[in-house]
């Protein structure tokens, strides 16, 4: 059985802050959960995944975020609970139906998980996600640890039921990927069958309809904020004059920074972890009892901001500051040793950071940064790209996905990537305003998110440029999650249906459609020439599973390969295609045999023919 | 228990989470709180997977520059590269086994020489451990128990504080069954390495 569908209450194990979140939601009688992959929050819906196997809980991958709230939408106004989660950029392409929702509420607990990554360990920005909670209406619920976050997601559904509102959960980096004790609880039952009764009042919002049901949105904001001011979420830890308000995993280090300094019986902590609505008579009771207050809080200046105009309206006149340019920061994360510093800095305190290592004349080292793995077929295509353009003045607009990689020398095949399915619009755009030849790349699980409105585009406008989907098979950056185009038998999961991109692809229109086996460089670029030589809009499906995928799945035999004597130290292979299964030793280069899964890319454009399978 | 930070640095592959869960669930036979935390985005990718963990009273689960007062580095450059979260009171434990980096493969990248990083290591800490964990995760069946060999190394140490029993129960409980065997031995070679390797 699923270690987190154990119905074991009381049972104390370790888990990640992502395997308490999805456990929370399953005690809590989940019975309806929808994401699209993304990091920091892809284990939530892994673990629902694997549980919706052993039990009737329906789970599912949706094309894209703003799919998954649809469905979920729809789920929630039938009486079922229902979960929502997705990483922070996720929520943008969800924004949409999120802003009407709000309006339309619910019928049964809604939680929507926005999992945010200050200092960017796997993002593209490090937007403050507490802000779609106060643009679009939504209580908000911000746990500081992993065992908080596990029961916080079961009071968002009771909050949610009781206020008929989607509720927001934010979580960072730290609770999603942190580790901690956490007790299993009761489980409730799961209602997995509902009903949707008709309401077209509310659920139909036609400008006459959402006249009215901003009206009640406001009403129900009013509601929460009666309940925030009395929540144990939000709670005064500590007393003396000295005044820090903070939320998420500040609070921790808040809290660590305050026994450090041994100013316990000086300070006062105010935890938000209800922040939408802010809870405006609980904040001004405790700056009452304050002469100066920190407001700590990675990212944006969100709670400072409403604090301040509280105080204004309390006419109380205390020193509040926090972000600043000698406090904290509007950027990355904070950590135990800063927040310490600036706590001791604002109040006052005396306070000699630990002695640091001198660092200034430690040796060299080199970076060892991220690469395409050894036998990943992107390499390949992206090679046979850059020979096929090779004197043409190519730009290459890319996505989000492994393949983003493919901006590093020597491959250099990414100069433009915002979003995803950015790669598509972005080429229509290039290719209409410039004069040079665009070739853009696009995943298949990212194709399917928000790729092909791009395509739609291209075709109605006439567009011209060169789109390569790249089809592994798999999501394979976020951790092999199926997709539309995923053979699920293959996974031994039957009961799904199957979209083939060639057939879509031919379907929207696109007259120039050609699919190409990336390992047979010299026929891919041919076609990849061809493709190149149309003027208008041109597809290639460049087709090879994600070598990691196909070794766990054991579709792939590894046969590694060897250089030879027969090679004149050109090294071709090394500057044109960089796996990282190559080295150099005494000046010759070599191939790790326990790394190399033969995918004999290298052995094709050696020019000495030297690279040969490794006789065993 | 007083608050201990120890900081695992490896690189993807080496199996520097489960050897992070055998030593949260050590600290639960022994009763002490723990909290940890892990960079791993684009490990599978090559890169680097660090793990913070801080056992004891302590309420965060990140370890700043400077403050950790274990760095247990699986690979010797990575340990190097680490530095910065010690001060001169952290005890090192370290592989001595490379794993050099894709770009100093290829020969556009230096690769300090082992020696070298290991008495820099010793000039600006409190006390070094280095072993070939490699050699030994071979000697005991697999290239794979690496992870294991040094938290025998570790425990050896008696940094944390945690007795030998429990770290072997907490293998059991994390292992799967059929590397059992080739990890108890991963142990006590690594335990046993450790006790002749303080440099």
């Amino acid at each position: 059985m699923h270690k987190l569908l154990k119905d074991s209450p009381g049972e104390k194990i370790m888990l990640l802050g992502n395997e308490a979140i999805a456990r929370g939601a399953v005690e809590a009688g989940v019975a309806f959960a929808t994401t699209y992959p993304g990091t920091p929050s892809s284990e939530i819906s892994l673990n629902l995944f694997q549980m919706s196997k052993e039990s009737d809980l329906y789970f599912e991958y949706s094309t894209n975020e703003k799919v998954a709230l649809e469905v979920a939408a729809a789920a929630a106004n039938s009486g079922l609970r229902t979960f929502c989660m997705m990483k922070h950029v996720g929520l943008n392409v969800a924004a949409d139906p999120l802003m009407t929702l709000s309006y339309v509420g619910v019928t049964a607990g809604m939680v929507i998980l926005t999992a945010d990554d200050p200092a960017m360990f796997s993002s593209q920005n490090e937007q403050d996600n507490r802000y779609y909670a106060k643009f679009g209406g939504f209580p908000m619920l911000e746990p500081s640890s992993v065992a908080e976050a596990k029961e916080m997601i079961k009071e968002a559904f009771e909050l949610s039921e009781s206020l008929k509102q989607p509720v927001i959960l934010r979580t960072t980096t730290r609770i999603n990927h942190s580790n901690a004790f956490v007790a299993f609880g009761e489980m409730k039952e799961r209602k997995t069958r509902g009903r949707f009764e008709k309401d077209p009042m509310r659920c139909v919002t036609v400008p006459a309809v959402s006249r009215g049901l901003h009206v009640k949105l406001l009403e129900r904001l009013d509601s929460a904020t009666g309940l925030a001011e009395k929540s144990d979420f939000n709670f005064v830890q500590g007393d003396g004059p000295l005044g820090i308000i903070a939320n998420g995993v500040s609070f921790h280090y808040a809290e660590d920074a305050v026994k450090d300094l041994g100013i316990e019986d000086k300070t006062r902590i105010l935890r938000l972890g209800f922040t939408n609505p802010m809870p405006a008579g609980l904040i001004k009771d405790f700056l009452k009892d304050c002469e100066k207050v920190l407001v700590v809080e990675e990212g944006e200046p969100f709670m400072e901001e409403a604090v301040k105009a509280f105080a204004q309206e309390a006419g109380i006149t205390i020193p509040i500051q926090g972000k600043s340019a000698d406090l904290f920061s509007r950027l990355y994360e904070y950590d135990p040793a800063m927040v310490r510093e600036k706590i001791a800095a604002f109040f006052g305190f005396d306070y000699t950071p630990v002695n640091k290592i001198d660092t200034s004349d430690i040796p060299e080292i080199a970076n060892r940064p991220p690469n395409l793995c050894s036998g990943c077929s992107h390499r390949a295509t992206f090679y046979a790209v850059q020979k096929a353009a090779e004197g043409m003045d190519i730009i290459c607009p890319n996505d989000i996905g492994c393949y983003t990689l493919g901006f590093m020398p020597p491959l250099s095949t990414g100069d433009f990537v915002i979003c995803m399915g950015s790669s598509v619009s972005s080429s229509c755009g290039f290719g209409r305003a410039t004069d040079q030849k665009v070739v853009s790349f696009i995943g298949d699980s990212t194709f399917f998110h928000s790729g092909i409105t791009g395509l739609v585009n291209a075709v109605f406008n006439k567009h011209n440029f060169t789109l390569v989907i790249l089809e592994n098979g798999i999501t394979a950056m976020t951790g092999h999650q199926p997709h539309p185009g995923v053979d699920m038998e293959q996974m031994g999961m039957p009961g799904y249906g199957r979209v083939d991109i060639e057939q879509l692809v031919r379907a929207l229109g696109v007259e120039h459609v050609s699919v190409i086996k990336p390992f047979k460089v010299k026929k891919s670029m041919e076609t990849i020439r061809e493709a190149l030589a149309f003027d208008g809009v041109s597809v290639i499906i460049s087709k090879e599973p994600c070598i990691l995928w196909a070794k766990s799945m054991k579709l792939k035999k590894v046969r590694p390969f060897e250089v030879t004597d027969k090679c004149t130290d050109h090294k071709e292979c090394i500057n044109g295609i960089a796996c990282p299964s190559f080295y150099i030793e005494a000046g010759r280069v070599k191939i790790d045999a326990n790394t190399c899964v033969g995918c004999a890319l290298c052995a094709q454009i050696c020019p000495d023919n030297a690279i040969r399978p490794l006789k065993q | 228990m007083k608050t201990t930070r120890l900081i695992i640095v490896a690189v993807g592959g080496q199996g520097n989470l489960l050897a992070s869960k055998v030593l949260g669930e050590a600290a639960l036979i022994e009763g002490v709180e723990v909290r940890m935390s892990e960079i791993h985005g684009m490990a599978q990718r090559g890169g680097v997977v660090e793990s913070a963990i801080v056992f004891g009273n302590a309420t965060s689960s990140i370890i700043s520059d400077g403050e950790a007062d274990i760095l247990l580095g699986f690979e010797p450059a990575e340990t190097l590269r680490a530095i910065g979260r010690c001060s001169a009171d952290t005890k090192v434990v370290t592989n001595t086994a490379t794993l050099p980096p894709f770009t100093v493969g290829i020969g556009k990248g230096a690769y300090p020489e082992v020696e070298e990083i290991k008495r820099v290591l010793k000039e600006k800490t409190a006390g070094l451990v280095a072993i070939d964990a490699m050699a030994l995760a071979k000697e005991a069946g697999s290239p794979m128990s690496v992870n294991i060999v040094l938290l025998g190394a570790l425990i050896q140490t008696n940094a944390l504080g945690f007795s030998k029993e429990s770290v072997i129960e907490a293998i059991r409980r994390r292992t799967k069954p059929a590397f059992l065997d080739m990890n108890l031995k991963a142990f006590e070679l690594g335990f046993e390495a450790a006790a002749n390797s303080v440099v």
